[in-house]
């Protein structure tokens, strides 16, 4: 819980890992390569205060995530969103088994996100089916650019990929959290194309797709197609540091996604352990769309409520004290929302 | 006579003419010249003209940029300075992606794009090059409508569709508005509408406001891409902020922030 000026903020960090990229379990330079370019993203986009080392960076543990998210950090409860990576790293990149295990120990602040791969075809599906009798997850995790033999990606719309959709129907697996990452086959395409988050989410409109990153670099593809489609969200991650160093270009992006998918369908996260969630929060809430900025109204108490952790616990079903609560905005499912709030015209 | 002639007034090869040919190479989704980005690493010449071997780095902003678009800068970088007269042997080489050894094996082999990437490869990258042309369209008649709502409180959003190019200032922005066009072979007459989609067709009254809000998510993703890239390179090259040129659209003052200290990476052999 973060509070500030008489309000109280609910805080769910909807996007968070567990990782281990250290040289020991490297299984190639690309480990190293990965590692690397998140630790570039660390580096660009944080405040020199918040700097973690490299070695703190290539793998934190189980205590040392407690304490960041839970007692600095203001985190209410956080949902583990790993990314396998195999091709990369000896035993994974995110760290399945300590995730879970961490998770059921603590499941009033832990929720366990599983992920699979569609190219593992029959066996995968085996395996999703005994993974989800053990852990019992209500979402998972795709990596649409993890690589995979001589696989380099895939599409949410091939048709394997569908057929695990079918099983997630079946097995209760509700929410799908896709991050769109580059090198996709054919390399014809724009890799980064979301276009296929748009067949699935027509396809099985009693699942929710969460866009991570709100698609970054294709804010403008995202918001379209999330804007037709009432089943998919946004998440911040990766978006959110953009508060410190770039604060204009981060108040487009939240202007945008209040206009095109509204104040009830995005989600906050740190993306732990890319960047630690307190200084987040707190730049969050003090955050406002510069004024100049007449194309975007002022972003609400409310609507930071909602982004913050309200949003999210609702699809997952988290509890939320008492009072801290807020209705749905009167909008319309699709569509541009309250499109008279954001015209340059009229606001002035 | 011609070669000849060639001989006789081309005795070397300067960087600086590589490097202007370099100009020509356009980051496919930036819609930037890549000298501008800092994506040239060096420049080398040895020997003399008809038969000077130039060879060339690039870098860009991350090992996992996106392989195709790092095929098509180095391949035009192969090309433009192919083109070049005096030039005899080219090598053009990408540091540091983790494509890097595929990508420089098939510009050395010239195995194009196909031979490069095998089976990974189906047609062409002739549409993702247009893809991205349309986007630096979209984004730069954006640009030019909103510049012009900011300084007529009398224009709303719902009659931005009948604006036409003579109707806007002249400057850097409808500058490059028209330079888009002509990529895309619109018109660029005074009388030509500026809201037009991708075949140059203006849009129906009342879908104008939302053809205005989705060109405004392109400019705004367009312009945040472009310094995000920028500011990645010069995280992971120290020094290479002297090697960019600024960018005035979407730019924000801490862009140039001073560089996070950096702690040594390389703690494995």
């Amino acid at each position: 819980m973060y509070s500030k000026d008489g309000e109280n903020y609910f805080i769910v960090d909807a996007h968070i890992a567990l990782w281990d990229a250290r040289p020991e379990n490297q299984r190639n330079v690309h480990g190293k390569q990965f590692i690397d370019c998140f630790y570039d993203y660390h580096r660009n986009l944080s405040p020199e205060e918040e700097l973690w080392t490299y070695e703190e960076y290539l793998y934190q543990g189980g205590e040392r995530l407690m304490k960041d998210l839970f007692e600095d950090g203001y985190v209410d409860h956080a949902i583990f969103q790993p990314a396998y990576l195999g091709e990369f790293y000896r035993n994974g990149f995110g760290q399945t088994k300590e995730a879970y295990e961490l998770a059921a120990a603590n499941p009033d602040k832990l929720t366990y996100n599983h992920c699979f791969d569609p190219r593992d075809g029959e066996r995968g599906l085996d395996r999703l089916r005994a993974d989800h009798e053990k852990m019992k997850f209500t979402g998972v995790k795709l990596y649409t650019a993890e690589w995979h033999g001589e696989s380099r990606g895939y599409k949410l719309s091939d048709p394997w990929a569908f057929r695990y959709f079918e099983e997630c129907r079946k097995l209760g697996i509700k929410n799908i959290h896709v991050h769109k990452g580059p090198t996709i086959r054919p390399l014809d395409r724009d890799s980064f194309d979301v276009s296929d988050v748009d067949h699935v989410a027509s396809d099985f409109t009693d699942l929710n797709f969460i866009v991570e990153h709100v698609g970054l670099p294709r804010l403008e593809d995202f918001c379209w197609i999330a804007t037709q489609e009432p089943n998919v969200y946004g998440g911040l991650a990766v978006a959110m540091p953009f508060m410190h160093t770039r604060p204009r270009y981060f108040a487009q992006i939240i202007g945008e996604l209040i206009y095109w998918i509204g104040e009830d369908r995005i989600f906050f996260s740190s993306d732990y352990a890319l960047w630690t969630p307190r200084w987040l929060v707190e730049r969050f809430v003090d955050f406002q769309i510069p004024e100049d900025m007449t194309e975007y109204a002022p972003i609400t108490t409310d609507q930071k409520k909602k982004i913050l952790g309200l949003n999210a616990a609702k699809m997952y079903g988290i509890p939320v004290p008492a009072g801290l609560q807020l209705p749905d905005a009167d909008e319309t499912a699709t569509g541009p929302r309250q499109p008279e709030r954001a015209d340059i015209a009229g606001a002035a | 006579m011609t070669a000849a002639l060639v001989e006789h007034t081309v005795r070397s090869v300067a960087v600086q003419a590589v490097r202007r040919a370099l100009d020509a190479v356009l980051d496919p989704e930036l819609d930037e010249p890549i000298t501008d980005l800092g994506f040239v690493r060096s420049i080398e010449v040895a020997g003399a003209a008809p038969g000077a071997e130039v060879t060339v780095h690039l870098r860009l902003p991350t090992s996992f940029c996106s392989p195709n678009f790092a095929y098509l800068m180095a391949s035009d970088s192969k090309d433009a300075i192919s083109a070049l007269p005096g030039v005899g042997t080219v090598v053009v080489e990408l540091d540091d992606h983790h494509d890097s050894a595929l990508i420089n094996a098939g510009l050395a082999a010239d195995a194009g794009y196909r031979g490069t990437f095998g089976h990974e490869a189906e047609d062409s990258l002739d549409e993702l090059r247009l893809m991205f042309r349309r986007k630096a369209h979209t984004a730069a008649m954006e640009r030019c409508l909103t510049e012009l709502l900011r300084a007529d409180p009398a224009l709303t959003e719902a009659n931005v569709g009948t604006v036409l190019l003579g109707d806007l200032p002249a400057g850097r922005t409808k500058d490059a508005l028209v330079r888009r066009r002509m990529a895309l072979g619109l018109p660029t007459a005074p009388a030509a509408v500026v809201l037009v989609d991708h075949d140059g067709i203006p849009y129906p009254a009342e879908h104008v406001p939302v053809a205005l809000r989705r060109a405004r998510s392109t400019r705004i993703s367009i312009d945040g891409n472009a310094h995000f890239c920028r500011g990645l390179l010069r995280t992971r090259y120290e020094g290479s902020g002297a090697d960019q040129a600024d960018r005035p659209e979407g730019a924000e003052p801490a862009d140039h922030h001073h560089q996070l200290p950096f702690t040594v990476k390389e703690n494995h052999p």
